[in-house]
């Protein structure tokens, strides 16, 4: 497991507009415990302000096969209550201080924050310590909770016909890896999720060796120190702990083409989804000019997608390319079009197609490529009024198999990304054999043919 | 004329010296007036600008005319088309952004210090000379349009138009800002023209900064940003009463989770019970877990992920109003435990703990608000549109803490009536008496 006794002590990003980084940069330090669990202190000193936060990395692609959902489910039940804690407690408690609370749950990773007066730190500590060992929930929190998870999903997705394409979507590209499974979990079998479930993920994943800690605000690296080693120092960790292996995808041979009806569409639109490679740990470079090729296809007005379909020909309202590079496992790369009045969705992907094509073939605008890369450095700037989202840069890093060295290495791996190497990355990537073509519409069969 | 200031040292949480933030007063040489603190932590600064009035100063028959005037700013201005204008501000990693509701226009800016003289070019062209291109007109409507009719079908947006439209009927707050299909597909560039006449103006405008700029600096900035805007705008609405009757309105929609938004009248933000009012909210549907609805509602029973209630002190109204979500056969539950909760509440207030555990909550959380340029900037120029002075970020815990039982049982007397409380549901709810209305 991660065993680092030395302080390592960063002074990070180092800012490339010279009076910008002479005026004091963000302050990352890090360190482990003896226990395994892995520290990260971000110093803002602005306001007595702290943001506690603690990352498992555990999400529902850990799932067993057959539970899908029981991450998440467990992540509402640590409000429930612990052998030292009432339901309800926690959150109660870090109320009561002025603070507020929350959790999340993603693919690769289960999170745990608080935000109070920078002197309640310990206390927070002393409570998300408890409940990473000494849950204790009966079977009726498990029944109420199960009602309360099922009606989230009623609002996210079910409500949501876009949300039911992405699941569907979602499932078709990822053949055999758990990616393809909704965070949230499948209806009937988040319907049949029980205590035993829940507990034997916790007891699998929840330990101090799968942890990583982040505290970001008004704090010192010595002092975070002293509070970790008081209330996470004495848990033990998970001898059992095996390294995430998850089932891989085979050969992708078959383009897969789907069409979602839902009469409460009013605005159609196409998607194509791809298979993508994702950020590696200290191999960065396919995963940088895939994010730079999402920002030249799709990142606003002057991108080549927007300015083709929406600016000159005029075929679509909007048109954008996603990417999100951050993940334990291969990722995707997205385009979507969303037609104009009047034009359909075979017309639409066809637009789409010629202008990936010429895309290809014409390379990319100097100058384009020119203003991306300073946004990224000014964003390196603005990052730093939001501790929260630094915080969270930090721990989705973490938690997605990556290292701080690779999250400071980041922003130089973006900037030294050429036109070749986007072009490169585009040509890897955009290969239909490994590709999901979705049409969302309404279930008026006439509004293809307009 | 020089950029006249008054300075003010607050202290927040009244713990630490770093908790210390000044609030200047700057009036620019040319009478323009902003609140400031002043931050050069970070190189770069947020700019916050409202003009009241918003989407309300809609001119009869013109519905979503200010939305699609706003939608445009950014289009093209000063000689630049929307291309033009969209590379400029991305050479500059300017981040601006224009916004509307009811009762405002909302543009935020942050720019780095390097770069600040052609952001504030650029912002001023899109407030002062936007093109409204023909062009650009077309392409922004096509885009409303694909939104308004998004909400026909979206059980969120048909739920509060159905809610304000019994509400407000024919005044401007009674329909979406967005417009209607028919009303934004006849608007002309006249109209879009008309619109940021009236909008636009300095007799409207709050200003407030946070970050790496000086008093002398920003007043510099602002006649330079906002003196050639017209001086006065149009007029504002009427006030409008607020009158309900208790009941359910079912809007049937086929969806399996029916979405509820309830309410009555509320109280002004002036009124000088707001902050008793404020707190009785906070102990009834207040947005953490402990809050009365969550507890009987999401936690004892499971019926629903989240249920809420706010008061909504618009300009020229004022509204309490809650919202809810359960699957189609439990929502009729959740209305009944809803309105319970509303009568225990006009009826009991609360109690002494009860209260004492949301003073500290309020009181503990409000220095934490201010912790970036960005925020800072957000809570000044809103402090600004409801008629606070900078002295409010020192007094507001004290007049909190000063509350007592007696204050919210008379607040929840006055403004908490479950006799007028009404529901619209959208969904296929099971079990609910109530009006039917057609889709």
């Amino acid at each position: 497991m991660l065993r680092m006794s030395a302080l390592l002590g960063i002074c990070v990003l180092s800012l490339l507009t010279a009076p910008a980084g002479a005026k004091g940069d963000e302050q990352v330090t890090s360190f482990t415990l003896d226990n395994g669990m892995e520290v990260v202190v971000i110093e803002d000193h602005r306001a007595p302000v702290v943001v506690h936060m603690v990352w498992y990395r555990a999400g529902s692609a850990d799932e067993p096969r057959g539970v899908s959902g029981v991450a998440h489910f467990l992540e509402h039940l640590l409000f429930k209550g612990t052998e030292t804690l009432e339901p309800g407690e926690f959150s109660k408690t870090v109320a009561e201080n002025g603070g507020s609370d929350n959790a999340f749950t993603s693919l690769d990773y289960t999170g745990y924050f608080q935000r109070v007066a920078a002197d309640r730190l310990g206390l927070m500590m002393q409570m998300e310590a408890d409940r990473m060992v000494k849950l204790q929930i009966g079977p009726e929190d498990i029944l109420t909770e199960r009602e309360v998870i099922i009606e989230e999903r009623n609002q996210r997705v079910e409500n949501n016909p876009g949300a039911l394409f992405r699941e569907q979507r979602n499932a078709a590209l990822y053949m055999n890896h758990p990616y393809g499974t909704p965070i949230i979990g499948w209806r009937h079998e988040m319907e049949t999720l029980d205590l035993d479930d829940a507990l034997a993920f916790y007891r699998q994943y929840y330990a101090p060796n799968n942890a990583v800690l982040i505290v970001a605000g008004d704090v010192t690296p010595d002092g975070v120190r002293a509070l970790a080693e008081q209330h996470y120092g004495p848990l033990p960790a998970n001898p059992d702990l095996a390294p995430r292996q998850r089932v891989e995808e085979p050969a992708h041979l078959a383009e897969r083409r789907m069409v979602f009806r839902d009469p409460r569409v009013a605005q159609p639109y196409v998607t194509r989804s791809y298979l993508a490679p994702e950020r590696d740990p200290g191999a960065q470079e396919t995963a940088a000019a895939l994010t730079l090729l999402a920002e030249v296809l799709g990142g606003g007005q002057t991108s080549v997608l927007t300015q083709a379909l929406q600016f000159e020909a005029q075929t679509a309202v909007y048109a954008g390319a996603f990417y999100d590079a951050t993940s334990l496992d291969d990722t995707s790369f997205g385009l979507i079009v969303v037609p104009a009045a009047g034009v359909s969705l075979e017309q639409a992907e066809a637009e789409m197609d010629r202008v990936i094509a010429e895309f290809l073939d014409t390379g990319i605008d100097a100058a384009q490529l020119e203003r991306i890369k300073f946004q990224i450095k000014a964003q390196q700037i603005y990052a730093r009024d939001d501790i929260d989202r630094l915080a969270r840069r930090y721990g989705n890093a973490l938690t997605s198999g990556l290292t701080i060295a690779d999250v400071q290495a980041w922003p130089d791996v973006l900037q030294a990304v050429t036109e070749e190497d986007i072009l490169a990355a585009a040509r890897q990537v955009f290969d239909r054999t490994r590709s999901v073509t979705g049409y969302l519409m309404g279930d008026d069969l006439t509004e293809v043919m307009q | 004329m020089k950029t006249f200031v008054l300075t003010l040292a607050l202290m927040l949480g009244a713990v630490t010296a770093r908790a210390e933030m000044v609030i200047q007063e700057v009036t620019s040489p040319g009478g323009i007036k902003a609140w400031l603190v002043e931050e050069p932590t970070i190189p770069f600064v947020s700019l916050e600008l409202r003009f009241k009035g918003g989407a309300s100063l809609d001119a009869p028959g013109k519905r979503g005319a200010t939305n699609l005037m706003v939608g445009l700013l950014e289009e093209g201005a000063a000689g630049m088309d929307a291309r033009g204008f969209a590379e400029a501000a991305e050479a500059i990693a300017a981040r601006l952004s224009f916004d509307v509701g009811d009762d405002t226009v909302a543009v935020s800016a942050s720019f780095l210090t390097e770069t600040q003289d052609e952001a504030v070019r650029l912002l001023r062209a899109a407030l002062v000379e936007p093109a409204f291109e023909p062009q650009a007109l077309e392409r922004v409507r096509a885009q409303v349009l694909s939104s308004v009719r998004s909400d026909l079908k979206d059980p969120d947006a048909i739920a509060s138009a159905a809610f304000d439209a019994m509400l407000f009927g024919d005044h401007p707050y009674g329909s979406p800002y967005e417009g209607t299909e028919a009303s934004v597909a006849a608007l002309t560039r006249d109209d879009i023209v008309a619109a940021h006449r009236a909008a636009l103006a300095r007799d409207r405008v709050y200003v407030s900064a946070a970050g790496d700029i000086s008093a002398e600096a920003l007043g510099t900035l602002l006649d330079a940003l906002l003196s050639d805007l017209p001086q006065t705008g149009a007029p504002m609405p009427q006030p409008v009463e607020v009158v309900t009757e208790g009941g359910v309105t079912v809007i049937p929609f086929d969806t399996p989770q029916s979405v509820a938004v309830f309410g009555h009248a509320g109280m002004d933000r002036h009124h000088p019970d707001f902050f008793a009012a404020y707190v009785m909210n906070e102990i009834l549907g207040g947005s953490g877990f402990e809050a009365r609805l969550m507890e009987e509602v999401r936690e004892k029973r499971g019926l629903t992920y989240g249920v809420y209630s706010y008061l909504v002190p618009k300009d020229h109204a004022a509204l309490y109003m809650g919202r809810v979500a359960s699957a189609n056969d439990r929502i009729a539950e959740t209305v009944a435990v809803i309105r319970a909760e509303w009568e225990r509440m006009a009826r009991d207030a609360v109690g002494e703990a009860e209260l004492e555990r949301a003073k500290t909550y309020l009181t503990g959380a409000y220095p934490l608000r201010f912790d970036s340029n960005r925020a800072i900037a957000r809570i000044l120029v809103g402090m600004q549109l409801d008629d606070l002075t900078p002295e409010y970020v020192t007094t507001r815990n004290a007049r909190i803490a000063a509350l007592t039982v007696d204050d919210l049982r008379r607040v929840a007397a006055e403004l908490v009536r479950p006799e007028a409380l009404h529901f619209v549901v959208v969904g296929q709810p099971v079990g609910l008496e109530g009006g039917v209305i057609g889709q």
